[in-house]
């Protein structure tokens, strides 16, 4: 009971406790402003490549983004909403991570291969009704750990090939460790192809089990002790 | 005292769905797309350029790409706001003035004298791409030099017979090492398509902060607009 709150173990604590309920929540209008100022602002440009390099392998060379799926109504509008936006971004994320860290949070969310791959590998079985019964699970069983780190390394991604878009010659070493301003733009837009994927795993998962949308808005009840 | 032991409730100022509600009014009235550098997102604009000042360092240098790497002949992008290419009055000659010590007029045959600078960098569109090409001319430090620019000078604005398209930028970005009033490209002399006979060329800006087809710079104590700045894009626009 002297304990500091913070380091007790997390298997005592609600579900979701309030700062891993704010960082979701805060991401949800963050991430839809982000990806349509940033349709918008391939729209100027739907090439990747250089100019006359274009990459073979991507198949939407010069097909602008749907107009619906946009935010900013024009390069400068879109440029607007996305540096304006994109560091509560980056700052929600650090503060997630630092949560995370500092919580012992990281031990129940986060995917290690060698604790969570047979419980993932045996849950989509499940899913894929190649078995009865899911897994035993914590909070979280192996496949949830793998998607949702997943998530969080595609926003690192998210965040550092942004950087590298956005300063290309000062952050010139990161622009280097991602192979270069193309590269990091293709990257970049590969990392929002990602997210779009996974929101619609995560809203079907969600629609099948309703339970954990109201432990995202409340933080669910505590374990018994 | 029975009334002691009721929890007395504080009457809630701020609700939750309250504070969600009067957030996304604020974003949404705060955030005009028309008129980004004004509002919420013009804040945020000017918070970003101080982030911006604060990471650039005058020692880094872009990398200097190989002759391989060279955007293919006609794939560079050409650019002008007028209807037509712009093409150089007879007599042509750049006026360099403001905060100066000399004004003066300089003709290409005058900056052909002053040192020369050359790099191939990668360039930086605002629009998303990135092209590869060589450029030579003068260093904008070594013109402030010849004309003795004051330090106070921190800004330096750029004009062209290009209708009028014009740009500004801060002293530092304008005085580093890959900054030049360029006379050539890719080794030959500048195309008008490219904005001969003189245009600003530098790695460290978008391409729209490079003024071409130039007719004054003048050093400026305070910073003024651009052709595109004050149709809303980023006055700072440092990459």
């Amino acid at each position: 009971m002297f304990s500091c709150r913070i380091v007790r173990n997390p298997e005592s604590r609600r579900p979701q406790p309030w700062p891993i309920r704010v960082a979701h929540w805060v991401n949800v209008p963050l991430l839809v402003i982000m990806a349509g100022s940033g349709l918008q602002i391939l729209a100027a440009y739907p090439m990747l490549g250089a100019q006359g390099r274009p990459y073979a392998w991507y198949p939407f060379q010069g097909i602008p983004p749907p107009p619906w799926a946009r935010l900013g109504d024009w390069l400068a509008g879109a440029r607007g909403w996305h540096f304006a936006f994109g560091g509560f971004l980056a700052l929600n994320g650090f503060a997630y991570l630092l949560y995370l860290a500092f919580s012992g949070e990281w031990r129940r969310r986060l995917f290690f291969p060698r604790r969570d791959t047979r419980n993932a590998v045996s849950t989509l079985a499940f899913y894929l009704r190649l078995r009865k019964e899911p897994p035993a699970q914590e909070l979280y069983n192996g496949l949830q750990r793998l998607a949702y780190t997943g998530a969080l390394v595609l926003g690192i991604l998210a965040v550092l090939s942004g950087l590298v878009l956005y300063k290309p010659v000062q952050l010139g070493a990161m622009a280097t460790l991602l192979g270069g301003y193309d590269t990091a733009r293709a990257i970049h837009l590969l990392v929002l192809a990602s997210f779009v994927l996974f929101t619609v795993g995560h809203v079907v998962m969600v629609l099948l089990h309703p339970r954990t949308l109201g432990e995202m808005v409340t933080g669910g009840r505590k374990p018994d002790a | 005292m029975r009334r002691l032991f009721v929890p007395s409730r504080r009457p809630v100022l701020l609700t939750r769905r309250s504070a969600l509600l009067g957030a996304a009014a604020l974003t949404a009235s705060a955030c005009d797309s028309a008129r980004p550098r004004a509002g919420f997102l013009g804040t945020m604009e000017r918070v970003n350029q101080r982030l911006q000042e604060a990471l650039f360092d005058e020692d880094q240098l872009a990398p200097e790409l190989p002759p391989e790497d060279a955007t293919p002949p006609g794939d560079f992008p050409q650019y002008f706001v007028s209807e037509s290419m712009p093409l150089a009055p007879g007599g042509w000659a750049l006026k360099v003035g403001g905060l100066v010590e000399r004004p003066s007029v300089l003709s290409l045959e005058d900056l052909r004298r002053l040192p020369r600078t050359e790099f191939r960098v990668r360039h930086h569109c605002v629009e998303g791409w990135s092209a590869v090409a060589s450029w030579h001319g003068v260093r904008v430090s070594d013109i402030a030099r010849y004309v003795g620019a004051d330090p106070k000078a921190g800004y330096v604005e750029l004009r062209s017979f290009d209708s009028g398209y014009w740009s500004s930028w801060d002293r530092p970005s304008a005085f580093h090492a890959q900054t030049i009033l360029a006379y050539g490209m890719n080794g030959q002399p500048l195309s008008p398509a490219h904005g001969a006979p003189l245009r600003l060329y530098s790695a460290v800006k978008l391409g729209y902060k490079m003024v071409k087809y130039l007719t004054e710079v003048n050093f400026l104590p305070e910073p003024t607009g651009g052709y595109w700045e004050e149709r809303g894009y980023e006055w700072y626009a440092g990459v």
